[in-house]
């Protein structure tokens, strides 16, 4: 391609893998420089004279805004939240930003901002703040949102975001089978012409953390496995940090119809999208009492430990393969394409 | 779920991988010319269960991979013109072309728009009769029996506005001609969709004329291995021939139906092919009477020079004669976020699957 021409933003930019991560690098951070941001953190953390403040923002532009399991309202709500609690903050309060086509249904509207009340308040969270602006049709799809959220970070939880206990023999666990949302959004899509009985698990998972952070101060890390799923998590925490993983597909819990719809298109459930979902390193010696309380939870009851931190193999992720093979994890570049036969 | 749990067995591919270390003494190299096969050996770690003497070369089997520079600077050309919608496999989105690719010229505002199958192409011309709507036609013998479907259906409906742009491709030739150039191999896994739609008469020049093993494989860990193991023991016994594995799926006659719509829709002419070059009687163009749907007979457009990427060795690799570790750009210049060559676009590519399970 020819090197002067100007660099545009595609479509992959926006896709959470390695192209996102080079734009907020060489852009973002750049740009904005300052410790708090460099951490890289799903929320802020700003430390204070006895317990700091996490905070965190999202902007929401799914597409469809109606799918099997929520709408785009319920998940500015659980997504925000998420940021968080994973960050090991308690949630409190959130904004809430519209921009609206013109033309939007107003009955649409009021489902959407219903079911953002009705999640906050299973969350626990208040929406204290908002704003709210309509642009001409075509100017935006439908309906985007943004959440800003802030919490409560105690002491004691301001490693857990930048994962700086994590050592080599720690355990890996995901709370839950992975893809469910992925597919449920693939599903939903108008274009495709076929459906599956898969609904997105877009839930808020704070209560859930907390009752694990109540019990165990082994967690040394937690992320909630968004865009890129848990494939992108585990590669961006070895290679952020240098640290060897090793995982087993075989425990990696895969609802059989998300696995077949993965099958006919050619995904792979690792890489797929997830709003309900966690990934927790933790302290070997807690990870019984861990596994019980998560499986003791609606959300968690098919929490898993798929792997483990290793001192072998700094930065790379290595996967054993339900088949007993082994090979390397790595970073999604853009969007995951179906395949052509 | 019984044909992904079954075929991905750990004990019968336990056994399987016995089994084929238990027969192979001679040093042998496999070449799958099928991009699905690249991609389930990657993704499974099947190299990591053979014994150091079997060792598999992936060949000309990813669509996107084997298609011209001409063949994207064409489609960035149709892209601009005025009132067009481009239709397209997702993966040919994002190819370099030699100056640009068909995801800047979205990002620039062209009507580009990712589709799962032709057919969906169609549906996109029937609600726009005030655009035409070119499918960017590309595969082997699996995605070219729709491309048929398509034309016959327009043709039908007497749609005016749908038009292909064909750079469907048969395997045979590839196959033969990589032996004709001297790649050394052993065998063939041969591909397992292509094949359910040909046949397995395809590949008896392969055998007969070349002295080389030929095995029709599944997708699944379970069938690579099983291939693999057949392939070992005809070397073993200097037996080649054509075998079938995938039997679930593939009978040796094919999909007869299938094969028929392709032959009123298309002829075979010589076509270029990356790493080869041109081949004779290896690609389908749409036959005269179909001609109004061609969109490189009915839409003329200005091309710009091809200039093919320095220093990429796509070619080689597709040939299987070197390696993406081989490559200069491998990890460098070139990597799935900043692709130089085809290679490295599509998850089929050689150089992708060995970035993205390998590096």
């Amino acid at each position: 391609m020819n090197k002067n021409s100007e660099k545009v933003i595609l479509l992959g930019h926006g896709s959470g893998g390695k192209l996102s991560h080079d734009l907020i690098r060489d852009i973002f951070v750049k740009h904005f420089s300052n410790k708090i941001l460099s951490e890289q953190t799903d929320s802020a953390c700003l430390p204070g004279a006895d317990e700091g403040i996490a905070f965190t923002t999202d902007s929401y532009v799914i597409d469809p805004i109606f799918f099997p399991g929520g709408n785009i309202g319920k998940l500015s709500v659980c997504g925000t939240v998420n940021d968080l609690a994973v960050s090991g903050a308690k949630p409190q309060y959130l904004s809430a930003s519209f921009i609206i086509e013109e033309g939007f249904s107003i009955t649409d509207l009021e489902k959407i901002v219903s079911s953002m009340a009705e999640e906050s308040h299973k969350a626990g969270v208040i929406i204290v703040t908002g704003d709210t602006k309509v642009v001409n049709k075509g100017k935006c799809d439908k309906l985007f949102i943004n959440t800003a959220g802030v919490g409560y970070l105690p002491r004691e939880n301001y490693s857990i975001s930048t994962g700086q206990k994590i050592k080599p023999g720690d355990k890996i666990i995901v709370s839950g089978s992975v893809g469910d949302h992925g597919v449920a959004i693939l599903s939903a899509r108008e274009n495709m012409s076929f459906s599956v009985n898969i609904k997105s698990d877009c839930a808020s998972l704070n209560k859930m953390i907390q009752s694990v952070l109540s019990i165990s101060s082994g967690i040394h890390f937690m992320r909630d496995a968004t865009r890129g799923g848990l494939a992108t998590v585990l590669c961006e925490l070895s290679e952020t940090r240098g640290l060897g993983i090793e995982a087993n597909e075989e425990n990696i819990p895969v609802k059989s119809s998300v696995q077949s719809a993965c099958e006919i298109f050619g995904y792979d459930p690792l890489y797929m999208a997830n709003e309900g979902k966690i990934i927790m390193i933790v302290d070997s010696l807690d990870v019984d009492k861990v596994l019980d309380k998560l499986q003791h939870n609606t959300f968690g009851k098919k929490a898993s430990v798929i792997g483990e931190i290793t001192e072998k193999h700094p930065g790379k992720v290595i996967l054993k393969t339900a088949i007993g093979g082994t090979r390397i994890v790595d970073m999604l570049t853009g969007e995951q394409l179906p395949r052509i036969c | 779920m019984k044909y992904i749990t079954e075929f991905r067995n750990k004990e019968i591919v336990s056994r399987l991988a016995d089994y084929i270390t238990s027969i192979s003494k001679k040093y042998v190299r496999f070449m799958e010319v099928c991009g699905g096969h690249t991609m389930a050996i990657q993704k499974f770690g099947i190299p990591s269960l053979l014994p150091d003497n079997i060792e598999l070369l992936s060949g000309p089997g990813c669509p996107v991979c084997v298609t011209s520079n001409l063949f994207i600077d064409r489609a960035v050309a149709y892209s601009r013109l005025d009132n067009v919608i481009i239709t397209s496999f997702g993966d040919l989105i994002r190819i370099p072309g030699s100056t640009s690719s068909l995801d800047r010229e979205k990002a620039n505002g062209r009507d580009i728009r990712m589709v799962y199958s032709i057919l969906d192409a169609l549906n996109i011309a029937r609600k726009n009769p005030d655009k035409k709507v070119i499918f960017l036609g590309i595969g082997f013998e699996t995605t070219a029996p729709t491309s048929a479907v398509a034309i016959l259906n327009a043709n039908a409906e007497n749609l005016e506005n749908f038009y292909l742009y064909s750079s469907h491709k048969i395997m045979p030739p590839a196959m033969e001609a990589l032996i004709d150039e001297g790649v050394e191999l052993n065998g063939y896994i041969a591909p397992g969709h292509v094949s359910t739609i040909t046949g397995s008469g395809i590949y008896k020049a392969i055998p007969e004329k070349f002295g080389l093993g030929c095995v029709i494989s599944g997708f699944e860990p379970v069938d690579i291995l099983q291939s693999i193991y057949m392939l070992v023991k005809q070397y073993e016994t200097n037996s080649p021939k054509v075998e079938i594995q995938y039997k679930r799926v593939v009978i040796p006659e094919g999909n007869v139906k299938a094969q028929e719509m392709m032959n009123e829709v298309f002829e075979l002419h010589d076509d270029w092919w990356r790493g080869l070059g041109v081949l004779k009687n290896s690609g389908f163009a749409l036959k005269e009477k179909y001609k109004r749907f061609d969109a490189e007979k009915m839409l003329s457009v200005d091309v710009e020079e091809t200039i093919e990427p320095e220093g990429c060795i796509c070619g080689e690799i597709l040939k299987g004669i070197k390696k993406p570790s081989d490559c200069k750009l491998f990890n460098k210049a070139c990597s799935p976020a900043n692709p130089v060559g085809a290679c490295m676009v599509s998850n089929e590519g050689a150089c992708h699957a060995y970035y993205r399970y390998n590096k």
